[in-house]
């Protein structure tokens, strides 16, 4: 165990270093500076203004409306996802027929892009010939303008993130299922223990490492996962269904801001670090069961 | 107490979900392969046609746009294949003063996601006068720290004596990686490969921001401009559009399906 200087494993590393630096690190560091310097454009010199952006940003109600959207859309997204997720490989685990093919259905999403399938979504959701309201108008029901409501714009962006991404977190889930041991269930069957009851004593319970893998995945995704916004609601009606980095982008190539863009950026980026932070607390706990 | 009713209802929901859940895909598949005004109606009787596809490979550069998809996506794939796998080879069997640090540095782009950073990104960029290239579009993305991860993961469990082996037969460095390494972490290679070309393939915001013509435009961004309301083309079109353009990963993708799956749950498991 001879550490020291190595210039073998520097060199190495180079390339992989300098590309991360340059387009990781070097500009989260510019972000920080950005958001404390102001110009009139681009192209004139940026002064030091100190923390005048920020007081901006306390003070834009629409700041606000998309942290507020962000929370609510996480909160929708991840637990349903989980949930569905954990439903779909106990599925395709299971001994019932053409799981091959339920496999394949659950998946598919993954590998379709968002910004395509979101064209399709549309269709689902236009108010008065759309699927969705076509389906709900033969069984006499009204059914409501799905992305033009403020009330329910950014649910109907929820149920399309969950479509697009249960069947990925079933991966997981069904990766982990494969790993447990026969054993374990035959004995609890001898012992005349429902399904419920083995799934909640047994199966939950060892899947934790799973769950709390996917579930830093889903949160990361609930706020960088906004392709369908540009084909849904563009963040609208009224930033009623718009979301942290869908701002940022509107910001910065929109409005043409990239000083004020670098300061939500920040403020990203203080989420993402929290949520490093909640990641790592949770696996000193002892999550894990291995 | 798991009634037997309990089994059927499990059962029905199960297929009843698959069923919603190729719901998008078979829509698109019904509105492309029929005539415009069976776009909203479902009928049994509704006339077979290929105008759509027709109409929508005229109304947009397909062929452009999946030409700079498929040369972004080499660009990347063939750069991280060799970044990530002198990185991983670095942190998995060197020992060295600030590894640890190295590798910390890397992780943190498994959070900090080239995405958020578009703002200063696309700065870059501009400073080096690659917006609207295929470089730029694939510049944040050449190293890729889930790449770097899953390799360093798989050399670790490489036998020490296999390298020793291979010094003896006089290889050396670069030839120890290419000759022992790298064959032994073939699955990781494919997992690794097929994960991150569907995720360049659908890449959208990163490729939106920078690129301004028909030249460096990818499908996806490709396809938002044509399924864009303003541009007026209608469900059926669209719907042919969307499925030229995921056509060649969704045919990929069936016929290596359980590779697909097994390469996705492989890297998930790492």
């Amino acid at each position: 165990m001879l550490k020291r200087f190595n210039l073998k494993a520097w060199l190495l590393l180079l390339p992989a270093l300098s590309l991360l630096i340059a387009f990781t690190h070097w500009p989260t560091i510019k972000s920080f500076w950005r958001s404390v310097t102001w110009a009139r454009s681009d192209a004139a010199p940026a002064k030091f203004v100190g923390l005048e952006n920020y007081e901006i940003l306390l003070e834009d109600p629409v700041f606000w409306k998309v942290l507020e959207n962000n929370f609510w859309y996480a909160l929708g997204t991840v637990p349903t996802s989980i949930a569905l997720a954990i439903m779909m490989a106990l599925w395709v685990n299971s001994k019932i027929r053409f799981t091959g093919l339920l496999r394949l259905a659950f998946f598919t999403p993954t590998i379709l892009p968002m910004i395509t399938v979101a064209n399709i979504w549309l269709f689902f959701y236009s108010p008065n010939i759309g699927l969705f309201n076509q389906l709900l108008a033969m069984i006499g029901v009204t059914g409501p303008n799905w992305l033009g409501d403020p009330d329910i714009a950014l649910s109907s962006l929820m149920i399309m993130t969950v479509w697009k991404e249960a069947g990925f977190f079933m991966i997981f889930y069904l990766a982990a299922l494969q790993t447990l041991s026969p054993e374990l269930f035959e004995a609890a069957k001898v012992e005349g223990a429902s399904a419920w009851r083995m799934f909640r004593k047994i199966t939950f319970p060892l899947l934790m490492p799973t769950t709390l893998f996917v579930l830093i995945n889903a949160l990361l995704n609930a706020f960088k996962l906004v392709d369908h916004l540009f084909i849904l609601t563009k963040g609208g009606p009224n930033n009623a269904s718009n979301l942290l980095l869908y701002y940022i982008y509107e910001t910065a190539f929109s409005f043409l801001d990239s000083y004020y863009a670098a300061t939500l950026t920040v403020i990203m980026l203080l989420i993402l670090a929290i949520t490093a932070l909640v990641q790592m607390l949770l696996i000193d706990r002892k999550i894990h069961y291995r | 107490m798991d009634s037997i009713w309990f089994q059927r209802f499990s059962k029905f929901s199960a297929y009843l979900l698959a069923i919603v859940w190729v719901l998008p895909l078979l829509y698109a598949f019904w509105a492309a392969f029929h005539p415009p005004e069976f776009a909203t109606k479902f009928s049994l009787f509704a006339p077979l046609t290929m105008e759509n596809f027709v109409s929508a490979w005229d109304q947009a550069p397909f062929f452009r746009y999946m030409l700079n998809t498929v040369i972004i996506t080499t660009i990347i794939l063939f750069s991280q294949l060799i970044v990530c796998t002198l990185a991983g080879y670095a942190l998995a069997r060197e020992k060295f003063l600030g590894r640890g640090f190295a590798f910390a540095l890397v992780l943190t782009q498994l959070m900090v996601m080239p995405e958020v950073l578009i703002v200063e990104n696309y700065q870059t960029l501009t400073g080096l006068g690659l917006v609207d290239t295929h470089l730029g579009v694939g510049l944040p993305y050449l190293a890729s720290a889930f790449g770097i991860f899953l390799l360093r993961q798989t050399f670790m469990t490489v036998p020490q004596e296999l390298e020793d082996a291979a010094r003896v037969e006089g290889l050396s460095g670069l030839g120890i990686i290419w000759k022992v390494f790298v064959p032994l972490a073939f699955p990781t290679y494919l997992a690794f490969s097929l994960v991150s070309v569907s995720y360049h393939w659908n890449n959208f915001l990163w490729p939106l921001v920078v690129t301004n013509t028909e030249a460096s435009r990818p499908l996806t961004v490709g396809m938002a401009i044509f399924g864009a309301p303003e541009s007026g083309v209608d469900w059926s079109v669209i719907s042919a559009g969307t499925l030229i353009a995921i056509g060649p990963l969704l045919i990929l993708f069936l016929i290596f399906q359980r590779k697909f799956i097994q390469s996705f749950m492989h890297a998930g498991i790492k």
